[in-house]
C-alpha cells in the first residue's frame, strides 16, 4: 500500500509538471492553429532568469516578477519577427520556424546564462508530507495548484470574456474574425504573449523539482506536448488530465515493470490512445465550417 | 595597439616563413591534439585546450624541450568522430606531428587509434574508456583513470565498512551505462553482491518509484549511483524524501561542488570517490601529489578565470608525461619517444602518481582516487583512503 501510494505521489509530481508545461501549448492553437515548439523555450527561460536575476542579489518573488516579463516579451517578439511576417504560410511551415525559434533560443541561453544546471529554492520549504507511508514534497502540491489555477483562469477568459470569444473566432476563420472588426493580429500576439508568461511561470514552479539548464526545455516541451496530444490539444483541461495520466504511466512502469523501459511504455499507451481517439481525450473532431 | 600587436605578430610569422623556413621548422617539435573544443563534449574541450595552450607557452619560454621549441596544433572536432579521424590524418600526413596528446571522447579515440598505429606515432588520450588501453596497444596510453577504478573505490570502501549487498541505480546516458557494466564485472571479485538494479533517464525529474522499490527490498545495505549531470542531484534528493537511512554513493562523475549546491542539505553524508584536483586544498601536506595539483589549480585559475576540472588536469598529465619522455629519450625519434612514455615511473601528475609498464598504458591504481564524505556542505576525506 505504501508502495503504491509513493507511485501515485512520483505520478502526481512528474504529471503536475508535465501538465503545466502541456498548458502553455493550449492557447497559441487555440488562436493560430500553430504547435509552437519553442514552448519548452519559455519554460526554461522561466527558470534560469529567475535563478540569475536571483544570484545577481534582486529578491525571488522580484527575479520570478522579472523572469515572467522578459520570457512574454520574447514570446511577443517571436510571434511578432517571426511567425507574424510568415502569416500566409500553411501551419506546417510555421511550426517549423518555432522549431528554428526553440535552437536559437537555446544557443543564446547557453551565451547569456551558462551551461550548468541550476536550483530554485522551494515555494514552501518544508519536510516532505507524510501519508499512509508515503512522501510528497509539497512543491508538487504547489505545481498540482497552480496547474488547476491556470486552466481556470484560461476557462473564464475563453469562456466569458470578449477578448476570450475573440480568441475562437480567430481560431475558426480569420478572415471572417476580420470582417466583424477583431484585430486578428493583436490576438496571436496576445495568445503567445499569454503562452509564454504561462511557460515561464511552469519554469519556475517546476526548477525546485526538476532543476533547469539551458537545454532542459527540449524534453520537457516533448512530454509537455505530448501530454497536450493526450488530452486533446487545445483543451486545457486535456492538458492536465493527459500531463498526469502520462505522469502516472510513467511511474506505474517505472515501478511495477522496469524503469528501463518507462518512456517506451508511456509513448506506446500515448499511441494507441491516439489511434482509437485521435482527437486525444478531451478534443473535439474538428468540424469544417461552410 | 592591439591592431600593431597583430600586426607585429603577422609580420613576425611571414618574415620566419620567408627566411628561415626550413631552419625554423626543424627546430620546431610538432604536437598535435584533436579536443571537441566544441559542441556538447565542449566541456572536456575547453579545458583539455586551454591547458594545453597555457603549459606550451610556459615550457617554451623556458627554453622548450632539450632546446627546441614546441609547437601546438589543435583541431576541433566538435565532438563527431569523423571529424577526430580526418584531422588525424592530416595531422600524420599534412603536419607530421612527433606526439599526439587528446582525443577528447572515447568515441573520438577509438575513431584515431588505427591512424596512429599504422604511422607509429604516440598517442596519449585523455578519454575515459578502457577499452582504449584493454587490450593494450602498442602506441596508445592514456591519462584519465577508468570507471572500473571508481567501482574497485567504491567496493573497497563498502568492505571497510562490512557492507556486501548493494543495491543500484543508475542512469541511462553514456557515463552511467559505462560505469554500470564497469561495476557489475568487478563486483563479484571484490565481493559484493547486487541485490536489485533500476535505472533512469538523465532528464528525469522524480526517481522514487525507482528508490521505492530499492527501500522495500530486503537485505540492501548501501546504494550506488553511477551518474552524470543533474541525474545523481535528484536522486539524492529522492532518497532524503523517501528517507531512506542507508549509505549513498555517487560517482566521481559528480565531484563538483555543483552536486553539493544542487542536492542541498540532501547530500549530507553522501560518499563518493574524487580525483585529488578537485580537493587540492584539501590534502594533506603530506600528500606527495598536493604541489602538483595546488600549482595546477592555481596557474589554471590565473590564466583563464575559471575553475578547474579534471579534465584539463588530463591534458596537463598528458603533455607532462609526453615532454619528460622526450627529455629522457633526448631525441624527438617517435619509437624512442613511445618506449620511454611506456618507461614513465613515479611521475607524480593531477590524476595520480603514474607507473606504466608494456602491459599497462594508464599506469594508475586506486590511490589515484580519494574516498569523499559531504559533510557540513562541503567535502572532507575520510580517513584511511
Amino acid at each position: 500500500m505504501a508502495q503504491l501510494l509513493q507511485f501515485i505521489s512520483s505520478g502526481l509530481t512528474v504529471g503536475a509538471i508535465y501538465a503545466l508545461v502541456g498548458l502553455g501549448f493550449t492557447l497559441i492553437y487555440k488562436a493560430s492553429d500553430i504547435i509552437n515548439f519553442a514552448q519548452g523555450e519559455f519554460v526554461m527561460l522561466g527558470g534560469m532568469t529567475t535563478v540569475f536575476v536571483g544570484a545577481a542579489g534582486v529578491p525571488l518573488p522580484l527575479a520570478a516578477l522579472i523572469a515572467v516579463a522578459v520570457t512574454t516579451a520574447i514570446g511577443l517578439a517571436l510571434h511578432r519577427f517571426a511567425v507574424a511576417p510568415a502569416r500566409g504560410a500553411s501551419p506546417v511551415v510555421l511550426i517549423m520556424i518555432t522549431i528554428g525559434a526553440s535552437v536559437f533560443l537555446r544557443g543564446i541561453a547557453q551565451i547569456v546564462f551558462d551551461k550548468r544546471f541550476h536550483s530554485l529554492p522551494p515555494l514552501i520549504d518544508s519536510d516532505p508530507i507524510q501519508f499512509g507511508g508515503a512522501a510528497i514534497l509539497p512543491q508538487s502540491l504547489v505545481v498540482l495548484a497552480s496547474a488547476t489555477v491556470i486552466v481556470i483562469v484560461l476557462w473564464l477568459f475563453i469562456d466569458r470574456t470578449l477578448l476570450g470569444k475573440a480568441v475562437i473566432a480567430t481560431a475558426a476563420n480569420r478572415l471572417a474574425a476580420r470582417l466583424v472588426g477583431i484585430d486578428t493580429r493583436r490576438i496571436v500576439d496576445f495568445s503567445f504573449a499569454v503562452s509564454a508568461a504561462i511557460g515561464a511561470i511552469a519554469g519556475i514552479l517546476i526548477t525546485p523539482i526538476a532543476l533547469t539548464s539551458y537545454d532542459a526545455g527540449t524534453l520537457l516541451a516533448l512530454k509537455g506536448f505530448a501530454a497536450a496530444m493526450l488530452g486533446g490539444i487545445g483543451s486545457a483541461p486535456g492538458a492536465v488530465v493527459g500531463g498526469l495520466s502520462l505522469g502516472m504511466i510513467e511511474a506505474f512502469s517505472a515501478g511495477y515493470l522496469s524503469s528501463n523501459y518507462k518512456d517506451a511504455v508511456a509513448f506506446l499507451i500515448i499511441l494507441l490512445v491516439l489511434f482509437w481517439m485521435p482527437q486525444g481525450l478531451f478534443g473535439r473532431a474538428k468540424i469544417e465550417r461552410v | 595597439m592591439r591592431a600593431l600587436q597583430h600586426f607585429t605578430a603577422v609580420a613576425a610569422v611571414g618574415l620566419s616563413a620567408l627566411l628561415g623556413a626550413g631552419l625554423h621548422a626543424s627546430a620546431q617539435i610538432k604536437i598535435g591534439a584533436v579536443l571537441s573544443v566544441t559542441g556538447p563534449a565542449s566541456f572536456l574541450g575547453e579545458p583539455e585546450k586551454q591547458t594545453l595552450q597555457i603549459y606550451v607557452d610556459a615550457i617554451n619560454a623556458n627554453g622548450g624541450v632539450n632546446g627546441q621549441q614546441l609547437q601546438l596544433i589543435v583541431y576541433d572536432d566538435a565532438g563527431d568522430a569523423n571529424n577526430a579521424r580526418t584531422f588525424a590524418t592530416r595531422l600524420v600526413e599534412q603536419d607530421k606531428i612527433v606526439a599526439m596528446v587528446g582525443g577528447s571522447t572515447t568515441g573520438s579515440t577509438l575513431a584515431m587509434m588505427p591512424v596512429f598505429e599504422d604511422a607509429a606515432i604516440p598517442f596519449i588520450s585523455l578519454a575515459g574508456a578502457i577499452q582504449i588501453i584493454e587490450p593494450v596497444h602498442k602506441w596508445v596510453f592514456k591519462t584519465p583513470h577508468t570507471d572500473k577504478m571508481a567501482c574497485e573505490k567504491i567496493f573497497a570502501d563498502l568492505k571497510s565498512r562490512n557492507l556486501t549487498t548493494i543495491a543500484m541505480i543508475s542512469g541511462t546516458d553514456a557515463f552511467g551505462k559505462s560505469m554500470r557494466d564497469q561495476c557489475v564485472a568487478v563486483a563479484p571479485k571484490a565481493g559484493v553482491s547486487i541485490a536489485i538494479e533500476e535505472s533512469y533517464g538523465p532528464r528525469d525529474s522524480d526517481m522514487t518509484p525507482q528508490l521505492t522499490n530499492i527501500r522495500d527490498k530486503a537485505g540492501v545495505q548501501a546504494v550506488v549511483n553511477p551518474g552524470f549531470g543533474q541525474g545523481p542531484a535528484i536522486v539524492t534528493r529522492n532518497y532524503r524524501q523517501l528517507g531512506i537511512k542507508l549509505p549513498l554513493y555517487e560517482s566521481h562523475g559528480v565531484a563538483s561542488k555543483q552536486y553539493i549546491e544542487l542536492a542541498g542539505p540532501a547530500a549530507e553524508g553522501v560518499r563518493l570517490p574524487a580525483a585529488a584536483l578537485l580537493i587540492a586544498e584539501k590534502l594533506p601536506a603530506s600528500d606527495p601529489q598536493k604541489p602538483v595539483v595546488v600549482d595546477y589549480t592555481r596557474t589554471y585559475q590565473q590564466k583563464t578565470g575559471q575553475s578547474v576540472s579534471t579534465f584539463g588536469g588530463h591534458a596537463y598529465d598528458g603533455l607532462t608525461i609526453l615532454v619528460e619522455a622526450m627529455q629522457r629519450a633526448k631525441s624527438t625519434d617517435t619509437a624512442k619517444v613511445r618506449d620511454e612514455i611506456e618507461r614513465t615511473k613515479g611521475y607524480i601528475g593531477t590524476g595520480g602518481i603514474v607507473n606504466m609498464s608494456p602491459t599497462d598504458h594508464l599506469g594508475l591504481d586506486l590511490s589515484a582516487f580519494h574516498m569523499l564524505e559531504i559533510k557540513g556542505g562541503d567535502w572532507t576525506l575520510v580517513p584511511g583512503t
